[in-house]
């Protein structure tokens, strides 16, 4: 992959600028018709998905006063696992994106919610609001790709620092909610003294804090109340806590890396219209295909397109609007980037190792078995993004 | 519908007369940076101050149990199994909907904790109902006595008219079910009954205006001390006036409380000079006058022009915000928004149309969660028609712009 501009084949190339506009046009009416049948259904589909979270991490929790006995331990990490990762998915990331601002709850509400992860409401808004939802996918300006670790384009330079890519995305996977706080403190930038550092204390004291609070939550308080049970609490509560992280970085993987998202060149996003933004959002973004189970545990973000396109939308919406965009993108002639679970997440990692190696070292190594295309593309004038191979050949 | 006036001094003044429990709630309602931290401070806080010591151990528990629920509270919990069993905001329950006139209704509401039984008669209360998904914030004051017997396990009652084209009151009269939870902001306003009350009064009331001073009636009969009242009340006929029966039978009680009543249909527009004829010493008497726009004004005029403005006591309604400023260009700077508003739109309705997160509480002037610093120009409070100033903060909810204006947001 590498920044649309530059491919041989740019997907968008068949499209007018009048034709960008007609789809923006298309994609708001979309957005209107659902704010407008916005009402009690949504509102209490929102309570419903609270209140059985609260349930679920109140038996969990319960149930693990009592983990020296393996079922109970079991039963206990699977329920705090999924009550978990509910209350980050669901519940949390899509409150905090204002989907339920409408319904005027002081207490379900953008800028009053707190969830359970190592980085503060704010400062996550921060982050995601502002900058990963603002510029998806713009190399260089987006930090979820590659949280600024991982080379995630073939336009990046490689570095032997990148052989162990696939390392640190696992390391990143399993602290996944720390790596989160971390970047949404902007580390880097503070290294590279590009941050106000009073304003680099203030956050670092507040992350600190709240992670203080959640360890002090999961590994001190619940354990002890548990007594003779304190250390395989302790360790169910760990567990619960990796499951989230895998879980939740697996699915936000699955959002924008597989093959066949796009990425962006900064400079093509300059002066962009609505249109243009709409049609960033879905050419960045990738979905997950499943059942409602699927849905709900991702919090719907197995409709990442859709959430692209409508960030602020209540989540329960995005299946029933999706059939709507899926039509626009057979209509505009763009590719609707989906596929199950398991597929996505291999393909993201199949990337991830890929890019850990120079531009087209593997396809250097496939080609000793696989006769060399002979048609290719018409390259453009860097030739860049082409496999290394086609490059010599030219 | 009714939307209370208040007076500015009281709006400055709110945050040294606001009480404990809601700053508690102001501060839930506010940007929750670290929401354990910020709540654990107000709940220290709340201990300091607090003179209640039941309240105090039940604050400690709460905050130690805190450890094992953050990010969330105890209270978090504690409302799925009772919805009245939290202090993080104020909740109530509808207990009954007990129809007045036919566009009238008394709703008997039971406060949930952190609810003070001791709100003085005359008060009101803001009350916040979900409908169709979506909560909607009115005011309306209380009708019944204070009873500090009950300790805090009374039930309070508001009584409310059905506006026309009012949907919030129409919903409340005819619309509520008993069992419906409801959201509640503490009682607050300065249009109360002194204790002990003065020797003399007048009560001077139009409509549902009698709401209040029903409460101050009630308190008065409660205490077996009723001073000597005059009660003037003017309703469009007999059908219409709210609590008529009770009213009657309490001045049967008490031969110190004189009720006059005035029905447009069968006597006309009750007029000040018709007052001056109903209760020739009024100049003698504290009055409390509360009803529509036109029948306070004049009774501003005629108290002003005797001298008398200290003795006159007004709870101002009216169907809406009814000042209008003259609209303007507003920019919302941070985020870069723009829009052309008319001079009935507020601040923050116009802002949450642009797509920008406001932050906001009561949505009707009093929780100050909404204000915003107004960088440039001028708004104007749509209550009173105060002005405001660029370089202050700014209740977005209840101002429009008076003006081109540039908001920090």
């Amino acid at each position: 992959m590498t920044v649309m501009q530059k491919k041989a084949e740019n997907p968008v190339a068949h499209l007018s600028a009048r034709d960008i506009e007609d789809l923006g046009l298309e994609l708001d009416a979309i957005r209107a018709q659902v704010i407008a049948s916005r009402g009690e259904h949504d509102a209490a589909y929102i309570r419903r998905v609270i209140d059985a979270q609260r349930k679920l991490d109140l038996a969990s929790r319960a149930v693990l006063l009592f983990s020296l006995f393996p079922p109970a331990w079991a039963l206990g990490t699977a329920g705090l696992s999924v009550a978990k990762i509910l209350e980050n998915m669901e519940i949390g990331h899509n409150i905090m994106h204002g989907q339920w601002d409408w319904m005027r709850d002081p207490k379900i509400h953008s800028t009053t919610w707190e969830w359970d992860n190592a980085s503060p409401a704010d400062m996550w808004k921060h982050s995601h609001n502002e900058l990963h939802h603002t510029y998806t996918n713009v190399i260089g300006k987006d930090n979820d790709l590659g949280y600024g670790i991982m080379r995630v384009d073939e336009d990046q330079r490689w570095m032997p620092f990148y052989l162990g890519q696939p390392l640190w995305n696992f390391i990143n996977a399993c602290l996944f909610e720390y790596g989160i706080a971390a970047y949404d403190l902007e580390i880097a930038k503070n290294w590279a003294g590009r941050k106000d550092n009073a304003e680099f204390q203030r956050q670092r004291k507040a992350v600190l804090g709240k992670i203080r609070k959640q360890m002090t939550k999961d590994y001190l308080v619940h354990p002890l109340l548990s007594g003779p049970s304190a250390l395989t609490t302790l360790g169910a509560n760990l567990t619960a806590n990796l499951v989230r992280n895998l879980w939740t970085h697996s699915v936000i993987m699955c959002g924008h890396f597989p093959e066949g998202v796009q990425t962006f060149a900064k400079k093509s996003i300059e002066g962009e219209t609505r249109g243009e933004w709409y049609l960033r959002q879905m050419l960045g973004s990738a979905n997950i295909s499943g059942g409602k189970l699927t849905h709900l545990m991702t919090g719907n973000l197995s409709f990442q397109i859709e959430h692209h396109l409508y960030p602020d939308l209540p989540s329960n919406r995005y299946a029933e609007i999706a059939p709507k965009v899926q039509e626009l993108f057979e209509r505009y002639g763009l590719t609707y980037v989906t596929g199950s679970l398991p597929r996505q997440v291999g393909s993201a990692w199949k990337k991830v190792i890929r890019l850990s190696l120079p531009n087209g070292f593997l396809a250097n190594l496939k080609s000793a078995r696989r006769p060399v295309r002979v048609a290719a593309p018409a390259a453009d004038a860097s030739g860049a993004g082409r496999p290394f191979m086609e490059r010599i050949a030219a | 519908m009714r939307t209370l006036i208040t007076p500015l001094a009281t709006l400055r003044d709110r945050g040294r007369a606001m009480s404990v429990p809601q700053k508690l709630a102001t501060a839930a309602a506010g940007a929750a940076a670290a929401a354990l931290g910020a709540t654990a401070l107000e709940v220290r806080r709340r201990v300091a101050d607090s003179d209640a010591s039941p309240g105090s151990g039940i604050d400690l528990v709460r905050s130690v149990v805190a450890r094992m629920t953050t990010p969330l509270l105890p209270d978090d919990y504690l409302h799925m199994i009772n919805p009245l069993w939290s202090a993080r905001e104020l909740r109530g329950k509808v207990v009954e909907v007990r129809p007045e006139t036919h566009d009238a209704a008394t709703l008997v509401i039971t406060p949930g904790w952190g609810f003070q039984a001791s709100y003085q008669p005359g008060q009101y209360v803001g009350i916040g109902v979900s409908l169709d998904g979506k909560w909607h914030w009115r005011s309306y004051s209380i009708s019944s006595a204070p009873d500090r017997a009950a300790r805090g396990r009374g039930t309070i009652t508001i009584t409310v008219k059905a506006m026309p084209e009012g949907f919030m009151s129409e919903h409340l009269v005819r619309g509520l079910a008993p069992g419906t939870i409801v959201r509640l902001a503490l009682p607050q306003g300065d249009f109360v009954l002194p204790d002990p009350p003065p020797a003399k009064l007048l009560f001077w009331t139009g409509g549902s205006g009698i709401t209040p001073v029903m409460s101050m009636l009630r308190t008065l009969h409660r205490r077996g001390t009723m001073p000597d009242v005059v009660h003037i009340h003017a309703a469009p006929n007999r059908g219409q006036a709210i609590f008529r029966d009770e009213r009657v039978a309490l001045a049967g009680t008490h031969p110190t409380l004189r009720l006059v009543e005035n029905f447009d249909d069968e006597h006309g527009i009750l007029d000040v000079s018709k007052l001056e004829a109903a209760c020739p010493d009024w100049r003698d008497r504290q009055t409390w006058v509360c009803g529509p726009a036109p029948m306070l004004e004049a009774a501003e005029r005629h108290w002003e022009s005797a001298g008398l403005g200290q003795a006159l006591h007004l709870e101002r309604f009216s169907a809406a915000l009814t000042a209008s400023a003259e609209g303007g260009h507003v920019v919302f700077a941070k985020s870069g928004r723009e829009a052309d508003l008319d001079g009935a739109t507020t601040i923050l309705e116009a802002g949450e149309a642009a797509g920008i997160t406001m932050p906001f509480g009561c949505r009707m002037g009093i929780c100050h969660t909404c204000v915003i610093p107004l960088k440039k120009g001028m708004v104007k409070d749509l209550r009173n028609g105060a002005e405001y100033q660029e370089n202050q903060g700014v209740q977005t909810c209840v101002t429009a712009a008076a003006g081109d204006c540039v908001l920090e947001i």
